[in-house]
């Protein structure tokens, strides 16, 4: 499996997401410049400060070059992961649904924390029993999810809820404690959390590679 | 005098210079020099660029071992850490910015300190900070934490290199002059080690980057080397404005430059700007350069020339390319969209002109501004009275237990998790041991051998100490944090520091800078670890007199397995807990004392540094070993509480008996270098014991922490301690 892990200028996690990618498949670097996804399996969009960030999170991102390019392989069923800043993303492109806000308590925070799977049946967590319990640290100042209360509602039921934060593990005041969300098709993953700073018990815990290797067990989609 | 003469000696002084040094440039130019001249005169013979009154003083540092690779006079020293790869660092201070506009001032000391690794080729993995204020109980001192630690968080969370480590202190003659103090760690193949000597006549020079503007102007020779007073809000605009995305453009831009060879020289440009870049570079290089200020991007279209070569505008380098790499280098410029110019070359001859479109405005010798500087001669004398007063008295109670609360709860031994979850402690995929897991942060290099080497790094200073014996209380820090290293098994293999000191035209403010060199000296020759570079930061004072003199060290070590990196924390019921070295508290200047409201002591107990450091080898071998469960070395707040840190970190109790005493308090609260807490097997420990003094003391159990002193008994849950040790949070809510 084929990974593409997209570096826009201000991009700072987009290396460590390359080597998590590369311990379970190909990983290639992607740049915001081009129209080209080098026939990739999965688009990664990784954690940082997308041209700055001076905007809003994600708000520039969005109009870069080469998401013409991953919002159509969306479009099409490829899969698309975004960490973080990556996440921030995919919600200002009209990826998923919702937002994310600054933190409750206004600032930065990083800090292992532990989740909760909601869905197992995702491609991204099909590796992980359900209810699985990760400890993968997270780090931002605008991580706080929302979605007006018919959409939260509306996510519960169809199951695109994916992550929840651990009871008493919230870190930013996330409505009903929601990490991760998955799109209605099911092919574009968005979670605050970091699961490539967390591929190796040595650097604190390798909780997180389920989630790349979950992609490799499913396979590139039809 | 004529008229222009006098014109010119005021407008001399008004930037900083005196009388005199005014009159040294006259006779080394020969003539009176222009508004450019004097203007960059005014900012290389200022104390932060020049040195003038600490440069005896430094040299005679030991700067020489076997592993250096880099060392004082470069943008960063380096140290070879094996397998064909070196480590830059550094430690740099951005008090003066910091005291005026915090956020600012901290965020582009970080900003500041990242170039300086990057300019030498390394790739920045760490930062660490050094933070002092006043006490917290002062409106002034929570604006100043809140906001330049939110500074810090801004530039480095957002250019990608964690944040592992640091100190924070909080004590009453940092209230107007806080200090903030950041050290970068950077990695490089030695091999691709890049200097700043310009060579080559006919080379170009190139500046890439932010363009230049308005900010920063005099900020080395207004703000740095002048003291804090009335009237400091007017200095604002003497700090620089930072932009952490374009310093992250700057920095893959210069690495991406470097890694396809096509400089010859890179210079960042920091204090002075392009004054102190461009001289500095031509100075390394026994060469001349030219300058058209025409040519520099600016911000601003109607900067004076003069303006230009002193602007501080952050995010700018410099380098010396060969004509013909210039496309090359160009469109490197541009897939990072970062600025490019071309504004000058490399000359034969010592001179440094200044040009402003084809016009000359200004022309002196390299050697009149680097090297010309008069050197001043200390007056070190001794104060005849204490120089500051005793501390507030915070504490009443005699009782043990209340004593170790209030303690944990005092900012500068509350838990520094509140601080630390600020920063980015893990981007670049390398941190092993976090802030809060270990006495160091341990950073993983690549495999070799089938082994995971890494670096160790800590940072420390105890600018009390250091006031109580400017001499011993040096030795002291060095010692401190070696033994932060010692705790997760490495040996340390350079030394940086930052010399935080007082207007040291002042003879007292002379004596502690005198001694504390003094100290560091000695220190570094017992253990054999060479100064690598650093930084002085003098005229830290204001209308209340000096700060306490602070020497802040930052040391790198390796070690050879990371998966075998102490950890701070008790980790299994059962564990015996002994106490190790040759550990003799004292009451007098320790943390308690201060909370009793004792005014300090006129001198520190002696120090046998060969003892501690056999200890801290024993405790490095032992760890590499894997012998230990934990290690962790006693410091502010004695024996018990070490102790507590080992419990809360490791969420365990314990149950200690110490030997009986008949001052169970010094016993217990007392401080001194050289002791160290360590768990692990009972027989592992009867091994250590054979090489190093080494007593039994107690085993990890349960979830209250029990100490018996002779008479004195502590017995404490884990809960009323971290209630306790969670303090710090309140300064941040």
């Amino acid at each position: 499996m084929k990974f593409g892990v997209i570096s826009f200028p201000g991009s700072c996690d987009d290396v460590d997401a390359r080597q998590a990618c590369a311990r379970v498949g190909e990983a290639v670097a992607l740049w915001h410049a081009d129209h080209d996804l080098a026939g990739v399996d999965v688009v990664v969009i990784p954690g940082g400060f997308s041209y700055g960030d001076y905007l809003r999170a994600g708000a520039i991102a969005r109009f870069a070059p080469i998401m013409t390019e991953v919002i159509e392989f969306a479009r099409e069923g490829g899969y698309v992961m975004g960490i973080c800043n990556g996440f921030q993303v995919c919600c200002e492109a009209g990826l998923l649904p919702g937002a994310l806000l600054t933190n409750i308590e206004r600032r930065f925070v990083c800090r292992q924390v532990t989740l909760e799977l909601v869905n197992a049946s995702t491609p991204f967590t099909a590796a992980l029993a359900p209810g699985a319990r990760l400890s993968i640290p997270v780090k931002h100042t605008t991580g706080r999810y929302y979605a007006p209360p018919a959409m939260l509602a509306a996510l519960h039921d169809a199951g695109q809820v994916v992550l929840r934060y651990a009871p008493g593990q919230n870190p930013n005041g996330s409505l009903d404690d929601i990490a991760g969300v998955i799109n209605e098709r099911g092919n574009v993953f968005g979670l605050m959390p970091h699961p490539e700073h967390a591929v190796d018990a040595l650097t604190g815990s390798s909780d997180g590679l389920a989630l790349f290797s979950s992609l490799v067990a499913a396979g590139a989609p039809a | 005098m004529t008229a222009a003469a006098t014109a010119g000696v005021q407008r001399a002084i008004a930037l900083g210079l005196t009388a005199g040094e005014y009159e040294l440039i006259v006779a080394r130019l020969g003539r009176e020099p222009s508004e450019v001249e004097l203007a960059m005169f005014s900012l290389l013979w200022s104390e932060h660029c020049s040195y003038k009154h600490s440069k005896p003083l430094l040299r005679t540092l030991p700067t020489d071992g076997p592993r250096l690779v880099l060392g004082p006079g470069e943008n960063a020293g380096a140290v070879d850490v094996g397998g064909g790869l070196s480590v830059a660092f550094k430690v740099e201070s951005h008090n003066h910015p910091s005291a005026v506009e915090p956020f600012q001032g901290a965020a582009t000391g970080v900003g500041g300190i990242l170039r300086d690794i990057f300019a030498v080729g390394a790739r920045p993995i760490a930062i660490l900070d050094s933070l002092r204020f006043g006490e917290p109980t002062s409106e002034r001192s929570r604006y100043l934490l809140e906001r330049s630690v939110a500074g810090i968080g801004h530039y480095g969370n957002s250019i990608g290199v964690p944040t592992v480590g640091g100190e924070l202190y909080f004590e009453a003659p940092y209230e107007q002059n806080c200090l903030i103090n950041a050290m970068c760690v950077g990695l490089i193949e030695t091999s691709r080690l890049i200097r700043s000597a310009a060579s080559g006549a006919g080379n170009l020079l190139v500046l890439f980057g932010a363009a230049t503007g308005r900010d920063g102007i005099g900020g080395a020779s207004v703000l740095a080397s002048a003291e804090l007073g009335e009237g400091d809000a007017a200095k604002r605009p003497s700090v620089q404005i930072g932009d952490p995305f374009a310093e992250k453009k700057l920095m893959e831009c210069s690495l991406d430059l470097l890694e396809r060879g096509l400089l010859v020289a890179l210079q960042d440009l920091g204090a002075a700007g392009l004054t102190s870049a461009a001289c500095e570079m031509a100075s390394k290089g026994a060469v001349g350069i030219d300058i058209d200020v025409a040519r520099v991007p600016l911000r601003e279209a109607d900067m004076e020339p003069f303006e230009i070569m002193v602007s501080e505008s952050q995010e700018r380098m410099l380098c010396v390319i060969e004509p013909a790499a210039l496309d090359a280098v160009v469109a490197v410029c541009e897939h990072w969209e970062t600025a490019v110019a071309t504004i000058g070359e490399v000359t034969d001859g010592g001179l440094v002109r200044v040009f402003d479109a084809g016009r000359l405005v200004g022309e002196m010798p390299v050697s009149a501004l680097v090297d010309d500087c008069p050197v001043y001669e200390l007056d070190p004398q001794p104060p005849a009275q204490p120089l500051y007063p005793p501390p507030v008295r915070a504490i009443a109670s005699e009782d043990p237990g209340e004593a170790l609360l209030a303690l944990l709860r005092c900012p500068n031994l509350a838990d520094r998790r509140p601080l630390f979850e600020q920063y980015d402690s893990i981007v670049q995929s390398r941190t092993v041991r976090r802030p809060g897991q270990a006495d160091a942060a341990v950073l993983a290099l690549p495999e070799r051998d089938g082994c995971i080497p890494g670096i160790a790094i800590a940072i420390d200073g105890n600018g009390r100490r250091v006031a109580a014996d400017p001499y011993r209380g040096t030795i002291e820090a060095v010692l401190e944090c070696a033994a932060n290293l010692a705790c997760v098994g490495a040996e340390p293999l350079g030394l940086t520091n930052c010399l935080n000191f007082g207007n040291p035209e002042k003879p007292h403010v002379a004596w502690q800078l005198c001694e504390s060199v003094r100290g560091l000296g000695d220190a570094c020759r017992a253990l054999s670890i060479p100064v690598v570079g650093g930084n002085v930061s003098l005229y830290n004072e204001g209308a209340d007199g000096p700060i306490y003199p602070t020497p802040v060290v930052g040391l790198v070590g390796e070690l050879p397995d990371v998966s075998r990196a102490g950890r701070l924390g008790f980790a299994a019921e059962g564990d015996r807990i002994a106490l190790v070295g040759d550990f003799a508290p004292d009451i007098r200047g320790s943390e308690l004392a201060r909370l009793g409201g004792t005014e300090l002591p006129r001198a520190l107990a002696e120090i046998d540094i060969a003892a501690v450091a056999a200890t801290q080898r024993a405790i490095r071998d032992a760890v590499r070993s894997g012998a230990l469960a934990s290690a962790h070395d006693i410091a502010e707040g004695g024996l018990a509480t070490a102790l507590a840190e080992c419990c809360l970190a490791g969420g365990l109790g314990a149950e200690v008996v110490l030997a009986e005493t008949v001052k169970p308090l010094r016993a217990l609260f007392g401080e001194a270098p050289g002791g160290f807490i360590v768990t692990g097997g009972d027989g592992e420990l009867r091994a250590l014991a054979e090489h190093i003094e080494l007593h039994i003391v107690g085993s990890v159990s349960g979830n209250r922490l029990t100490i018996v002193a002779g008479e004195a008994r502590i017995e404490l849950s884990l809960e009323l301690m971290r209630e306790a040790h969670g303090s710090l949070a309140a300064l941040f809510a």
